[in-house]
């Protein structure tokens, strides 16, 4: 990491200075919900004001002092909760239709005009004091880092997170930790805008009423009783996957406090294959952790490991550093993926095979036979050439191979894949077993079954919903709303007032993980604390604090219980020296779980023989959008507008289908004139009936999908996600049955006659013959390693009137420069999220993207190419070539960030000089000088130019202000902006080796400066740095043959330069 | 008041139709002046004027509503978009810039030349120049994302020491509208005084007679006078004539000197200025043949006037169809794979209709004007002209919108499509055109008296 990103360990001081920041930011308008105001240990009751003795209290003053006693009063906890319980009805008027926050404040404000402030809404004067005491480590204007972690399904991404004065601005990834090796992923990018999202919930209610904390622990402690007296009988606890060990010792407390309640816990977007797939292979549930770097040989079985499920960021590392290539002699690994529909893991995969869902697990059968573990399964039909060359392949490389089955799979599939492994001595070798992550692997289908059918029972009085949305997530056949209301009681946690919320009688609003203690687990079982970067922006709780309302002692902190706990679990001599190291780090030391010694116990022929779907009917796949997940990030910006991986739609999730299913239904679509291809498509909608009920929804052929399969993504068409995610897209949870949780059949899908604008952010993916992405494969490289230069135009510098040798860049000096190897990148997105969080880049909405009006300063492209084989150079783009391919195109993804020309066309044709050039190289714009004519943009022959149409920053939301990165203007409308190459980080870099050696100077190190893209690719696909210095890893990388200019004919002379993808397909293969 | 009646032969004679002078015999001095002072100082305004005036008026609100919401909100509000960047705003300022060609073309060029036909319609051609150069001055201003930060392209003495920078084709067109505007104004302003000065005298109410002597700015009509005279003109005539041809020049240097297939290419400034001048005439036969009508001026505005601007139309038409032919065999001889993947574009991309389009209004359509009956058919020259006007307004469509569709990245096409507040804006800076030339019409003698009494002076000479 960078000199400058000094990790602090962290402890209570920065807790109370974040708070501290926090009231200074303008935050205090939403006073009434400070938790802080509300001392923990002083009970509600015990204070209480009836309204006649504020009255009583405001009449005796006058002038300049009732000014000031209101404004006391206002701050005063006691009376704001005093205001809510008098009012209530005023206060959540529209409570059911979700928590508006502009009604919110609106209505906050009311009440206190009722009390008899007038209700000028001029905020209260403040004054901003400069610290006193300056807390140890903190320069003002300087940044710190601490380490904390992502909890996110089976899994926790170790992060690093910058704190402005206070402020989290910025997620990182954590190289100590062993989920993140220092990458992140777009979720973990874009994770710190839900902090700030001004649609959470702020307060705790009850039936929609606003309550105080205080008043939820008295109710709590009143039901505790009740239900203790009954020993637990109908209290029952929902979670989704939970891999804290701390939540999990509360609960398990609370279910020793209370025998006969019961835990249950339903995680909607991943199957239960892989814990029963366990079991089939172990005899018990295990937790499965593939060792990527030793692995030559990849089979993917339907699973997107790169991108989804535990430890993908690491993973993805893994991986791409067996195929970072030096020369034409290095090696490479080799992936083959089975899948229904593209993945990025399937897209750049060196052979893909679409199939069905439910066919992969006969294609793993087949395997199973041919590699000799017994049964007798045909492989499905036309896949006995790639399955024999699979097979070969596999067999070859015995113990350096890997076969990984997919999330959403079954359990058989699972377990096949485990006696294959076991087969092929890949077990201990690329993959391992090791105990479960979770804190209590359960079935979760079982689990959430039993639940519901004991709320249908009446069984369930009390019911504790932490952190998910079963309203929304649960199959339909459940028909979970209407069971809700059988429950007396519902107790909901989450951190918006969503579907859920709305059925459930109190609601607590959930802390974010950069607002909370706690710890999680990661994929490999390490453990990591959850350390918090400000303190909670309203009155939200953590699961556990939750928990222990309902237990012995409701009032111990998450700090004090957290410290508690890894003081009993970790006895050393010196805890403090312990816990400074463990926040320090962002790990406790040592705790990945060992693996688990014993091979699977699976024979293959115990498998029940099973007949496969007929050829010719449609499967209905339920899948976890690469956005929005499952819908828990439906209300975040930043990955509703991501173009997604594939098909790169926003704002929008569609039925996936095949060309040729969308041949065979005469599904259509048109580019609308608005926007067009960068823009806007207008496809068509169906009504998709499964299971006796319907969705409408819109769709879109992708090529490469697998024949009659229809992808139902998950995670939208909510109807309570906030301002940014209510009411996008289609709910495919509406037609998904627990019988069928990821793959169902039987259904139709049927025209409806209607359209319905898309936003995609590119639709033409041919390259037209031209030179923009180079590629090739490892047999063509080794026989022409000067492959990504051939049919190359660039005109000799000679025909320029202005020789480049005559005006050199000085060679004292840096000449930033990047290098992009496509060898590397699989379209993941992280670089994008992580781009916008840097610089500060506005969302602009669907209807904006339509117009072809997008912001993100780095894109990524993707192409299609014609065959296996083909490099770029060669695709004639001939329709008929093209069209027997999009069944299986090869697909190349390419990102495009400001190509920083020597020679740049923006800077000869601005009229104000607002774009021009540095002397290390860097095209700067000028925000100030910027007259906005747009001209740059339209000479641009690389189109990373964007420009603010509209204003569309946010000025007004305070909680948008605090997440903005200081050192990065925030641009208005207007104005040209692009990427800079992070110039911020350039200039701290070059502060910090100015200063250095007592202000003598050093020169800036390669590595001191890392780029927000490059810093968050997982696969380390983007290096930055100075090309002037031959020892540099980007002058490394550019010194490689593989190394060419996009369209290297215009004699741009772009700084920006890329590595030609190199593919490695099996001979045997290769078509002829 | 003797005004004779027309006596204009039968147009399609072709022996008499040589002899159809550029003024209808039997005018003295008096009646011309008489005739063309009337209009201004005596004609009551009429309902046929104010309904005119009243719709145009009404579009010029449109504009002034549509400039309003675009500052207060952005130039979010018009369909530009990345990749096209350009939309209607510079296809207007084009297409405006180069219907304001004609007027200065006839005013000096044929002055120079010594054409007698150009005298009676010069002065209302030198009008529309500048009412065409307002409205397409309105463009570069508005089109900027901050206009309140437009003066930064102007080379004021900044505090900072900035200056623009001066290898951009837009700052040379700041320069090259700014001085056509001025001495478009200048050269319009100074043929005028003569005529000031007789509406000064002839003015029934004072406050007119004090209006037009200010602005006649003390002629009297001295020899002397007129010597001074006749040698500003010429001058300025001579200092007009090289910016009819450096104006349109500059602004397709916008397109030539940048990058974009479809703009870069060395044909653009002829091919330019010729289309400028197609424009123009048809523009100003637009103009001419309603108004000659409205005010009863086929005498002063005759069939020869007509057909000689038709001839015109024609020879730039075709300079504008080599243009276009052009375009597609330097694409295919350079062998440039963006220049002939854009050519082919024209012809079978999205937006190819608009081609097609083009091609039949300035190339195909005008062809027409080879016939001697078209030519001298006042309602054919006036369709013709309209047609010409849209091609025009379509050719620069094309150019700027479409060739920014589809350039270099295949990953970043996309396509435009205008939205209400563009067209207002268009329709708008028509209304704020036609206002103009209302006024202009009821303010100012549309044709030079002075220049008409030396025609009538000719005339005699002729006779004697």
């Amino acid at each position: 990491m960078d000199e400058h990103r000094q990790k602090i360990e962290g402890h209570h001081e920065e807790h109370d200075t974040a708070r501290a920041h926090a009231h200074d930011g303008g935050l205090r308008v939403l006073g009434a919900s400070d938790p802080a105001a509300t001392p923990a240990d002083e009970p509600m009751t015990s204070r209480t004001m009836d309204l006649a003795a504020v009255r009583a209290k405001l009449q005796a003053k006058t002038g300049k002092q009732y000014w000031r006693s209101l404004e006391e009063l206002a701050d005063d906890p006691h009376f704001t909760e005093l205001l809510q319980r008098e009012f209530p009805r005023q206060a959540p008027a529209e409570w059911d239709e979700g928590v508006d926050r502009r009604d919110f404040l609106k209505l906050m404000a009311a009440s206190l005009a009722f009390a008899g402030l007038s209700g000028c809404g001029l905020a209260p004067e403040g004054h901003i004091v400069p610290y006193v005491k300056q807390p140890d480590g903190m320069t003002l204007g300087k940044p710190l880092f601490f380490a904390t972690v992502m909890p996110f399904g089976a899994d926790a991404v170790g992060v690093l997170v910058e704190s402005h004065e206070g402020r989290p601005t910025k997620i990182e990834g954590n190289p100590d930790h062993p989920s993140s090796l220092g990458g992140t992923n777009a979720f973990a990018q874009a994770s710190i805008l839900d902090l700030y999202d001004p649609d959470r919930a702020q307060n705790v209610t009850n039936f929609g009423e606003l309550r105080g904390w205080q008043q939820f622990l008295s109710s709590a402690q009143a039901e505790a009783a009740a239900i203790k007296t009954r020993n637990g009988a109908g209290f029952r606890i929902l979670t989704g996957t939970i891999t804290s060990p701390l939540v999990a010792e509360e609960l398990q407390a609370l279910l020793k406090l209370y025998p006969q309640a019961k835990w249950h816990q339903w995680e909607p977007a991943v199957s239960d294959g892989g814990r029963e797939g366990a079991k089939l292979a172990f005899g018990r549930y295990l937790n499965t952790v593939y060792r990527l770097e030793k692995a030559d040989v990849i089979l993917a079985l339907d699973a997107d490991f790169l991108a989804s499920g535990p430890g993908n960021v690491r993973y993805m590392r893994e991986f791409y550093r067996r195929r970072k290539l030096t020369g034409p002699q290095s090696e490479m690994n080799r992936l083959y993926v089975v899948e229904p529909t593209p993945t990025v893991t399937g897209a750049t995969a060196d052979h893909r095979l679409p199939l069905r869902a439910s066919d992969v697990e006969f294609f793993a059968r087949a395997l199973a036979a041919k590699l000799g573990l017994g049964g007798g399964a045909a492989a499905p039909a036309g896949t006995e050439k790639w399955l024999d060359a699979v097979a070969a392949d596999l067999q070859k490389h015995r113990g350096t191979s890997l076969v990984v089955a997919g999330e959403q799979q079954s359990a058989e599939l699972h377990a096949l894949a485990h006696a294959i492994n076991a087969a092929l001595g890949n077990s201990g070798a690329t993959v391992v077993q090791t105990e479960p992550v979770e804190a209590a692997p359960v079935n979760h289908l079982q689990s959430f079954t039993e639940l519901c059918a004991d709320m249908y029972d009446g069984k369930v009085d009390t019911l504790l919903i932490l952190g998910t949305n079963p309203v929304y997530t649960a199959p339909q056949d459940f028909d979970f709303a209407s069971k809700m209301q059988k429950v007396r009681n519902a107790i909901h946690l989450s951190s918006h007032f969503d579907e859920t919320a709305t059925y459930s009688q109190w609601h607590i609003p959930e802390s974010h993980y950069l607002e909370t203690w706690g710890d999680a687990r990661a994929f490999d079982g390490t453990l990591s604390v959850i350390q918090p970067l400000i303190a909670p922006l309203y009155a939200t709780h953590s699961a556990r604090e939750v928990l222990a309302a309902f237990g012995e002692k409701p009032a111990v902190s998450d700090y004090d219980a957290l410290r508690e706990r890894l003081k009993a679990a970790y006895p050393s001599g010196d805890f403090d020296k312990f816990w400074r190291k463990t926040l320090n780090d962002g790990v406790v030391a040592n705790t990945a779980f060992a693996p688990v010694a014993g091979g699977a116990k699976f024979s293959v022929g115990s498998l029940a023989a099973a007949k496969p779907l007929p050829a010719d009917q449609i499967e209905f796949i339920f899948r976890p959008d690469p956005s929005v997940y499952d819908g828990r990030f439906a209300n975040n910006g930043w990955l509703q507008e991501l173009p997604k991986p594939v098909t790169k739609l926003v704002w929008d999730n569609a039925a996936l289908v095949s060309p040729k299913t969308a041949e065979e239904q005469k599904l259509t679509y048109s580019i609308a004139s608005r926007g067009g291809e960068h823009g806007q498509v207008v496809s068509n909608v169906v009504d998709i009936s499964l299971s006796n009920s319907k969705v409408t929804a819109a769709v879109w052929t992708l090529p490469g999908q697998a024949e009659n399969v229809v992808v139902l993504p998950l995670g939208y068409g909510r109807s309570h996600a906030g301002y940014t995610g209510t009411n996008k897209g289609f709910n495919a949870y509406a037609v998904r049955t627990s019988q069928a949780l990821f793959t169902a059949t039987g259904g139709t899908m049927k025209k409806t006659g209607d359209n319905y604008p898309l936003a995609c952010t590119q639709y033409h993916f041919n390259m037209e013959g031209r030179k923009i992405l180079s590629s090739g494969t490892l047999a063509e490289y080794r026989a022409n390693p000067n492959f990504a230069h051939e049919g190359d135009e660039k005109p000799p510098d000679s025909d320029s009137l202005y020789k480049p040798q005559d005006f050199p860049y000085p060679a004292d000096k840096p000449a930033w420069g990047m290098a992009i190897d496509l060898n590397s990148c699989n379209g993941c997105n992280a670089c994008v999220v992580a781009c916008v969080s840097e610089n500060n880049i506005p969302v602009v909405g669907k209807d904006q993207v339509m117009r072809g009006r997008e912001m993100h300063w780095i894109r990524i492209d993707r192409y299609y190419t014609t065959s296996q084989s083909a490099t770029s150079g060669k695709a004639t783009g001939d329709p008929s070539e093209y069209n027997a391919s999009l069944d299986n195109p090869e697909t190349f993804f390419q990102p495009v960030p400001c190509q920083q020309c020597e020679n740049a066309p923006c800077e000869q044709v601005c009229p104000v000089g607002a774009t021009v050039h540095s002397s290390e190289g860097l095209n700067d714009m000028v925000y100030n000088r910027c007259i906005g004519t747009r001209y740059c943009s339209n000479n641009c022959p690389y189109k990373v130019r964007r420009f603010n149409f509209l204003r569309f920053q946010d000025w007004e939301t305070p909680q948008l202000k605090l997440l903005r990165n200081p050192e990065v203007t925030v641009r208005s409308r207007g104005v040209m902006e692009k990427c800079t190459y992070c110039v911020q980080r350039i200039s701290n870099a070059r502060i910090e080796a100015e200063k250095a050696n007592n202000g003598s100077g050093r020169p800036i190190a390669d590595g001191d400066i890392v780029t927000a893209c490059e810093a968050a690719c997982p696969a380390e696909a983007i290096v930055f740095g100075n090309q002037n210095d031959p020892t540099s890893r980007v002058a490394k990388l550019k010194a490689q043959q593989r190394n060419y200019t996009i369209l290297g004919e215009l004699n741009a002379r772009p700084r920006t330069t890329y590595l030609a993808a190199v593919r490695n397909p099996n001979p045997e293969l290769e078509r002829a | 008041m003797s005004v004779p009646t027309t006596n204009a032969a039968p147009a399609n004679h072709p022996e008499i139709r040589r002899l159809v002078p550029v003024l209808a015999r039997g005018y003295t001095y008096e009646s011309v002046t008489e005739k063309i002072s009337d209009v201004v100082l005596k004609r009551p305004l009429g309902i046929p004027w104010l309904a005119g005036f009243a719709l145009a008026f009404s579009f010029l609100m449109v504009l002034t509503v549509a400039v309003t919401w675009l500052i207060a909100k952005g130039v979010g509000i018009w369909g530009i978009n990345i990749p096209i960047g350009w939309g209607f705003a510079i296809v207007n300022f084009v297409w405006w810039i180069g219907i304001g060609h004609a007027g200065t073309l006839i005013s000096a060029i044929l002055f120079l030349l010594n054409q007698k036909w150009r005298t009676s319609i010069n002065r209302f051609a030198e009008a529309m120049t500048l009412f065409a150069v307002a409205c397409a001055g309105i463009f570069p201003l508005i089109h900027t994302g901050r206009p309140w930060m437009a003066y930064y392209m102007f080379p004021y003495p900044s505090t900072m020491g900035i200056w623009p920078q001066f290898r951009s084709p837009l700052i040379w067109d700041v320069f090259a509208v700014s001085t056509y505007g001025t001495v478009s104004l200048l050269f319009w302003f100074v043929g005028l005084i003569p005529d000031l000065a007789t509406l000064r005298d002839r003015a029934p109410h004072k406050w007119q007679a004090y209006i037009f002597g200010g602005l006649a700015m003390g002629w009297r009509g001295s020899a002397r006078h007129w010597h001074r005279y006749q040698s500003a003109y010429m001058l300025l005539a001579g200092l007009a004539t090289p910016l009819v041809l450096s104006v349109h020049t500059v602004v397709s240097f916008d397109f030539s000197v940048a990058i974009v297939p479809g703009w870069h290419t060395t044909i653009f400034p002829p091919y330019f200025v010729a289309g400028a001048i197609y424009s123009g005439f048809a523009m100003v036969l637009t103009i001419a043949i309603p108004l000659r009508k409205a005010y009863g001026l086929e005498d002063f505005i005759t069939m020869r006037h007509l057909e000689n601007m038709a001839k015109v139309m024609l020879a730039t038409g075709l300079i504008v169809a080599y243009g276009y032919f052009f375009e597609f065999f330097l694409a295919r001889y350079s062998g440039n794979k963006f220049d002939m993947f854009l050519v082919d574009q024209r012809l079978h991309g999205p937006y190819a209709p608009y081609y097609y389009a083009l091609i039949l209004c300035n190339i195909l359509t005008p062809q027409l004007l080879w016939i001697g009956k078209v030519r001298r058919s006042v309602f054919m020259l006036f369709i013709l002209s309209l047609v010409i006007n849209l091609g025009m307004w379509l050719e620069r469509f094309v150019i700027v919108v479409i060739s920014l569709t589809r350039d270099f990245m295949p990953s970043a096409w996309g396509r435009y499509s205008a939205t209400a507040w563009d067209y207002a804006t268009l329709l708008g800076t028509m209304g704020l055109f036609t206002t103009l030339l209302f006024l202009f019409a009821r303010a100012l003698p549309a044709i030079s008296i002075a220049e008409m009494r030396e025609l009538v002076a000719h005339q005699a000479g002729e006779h004697e």
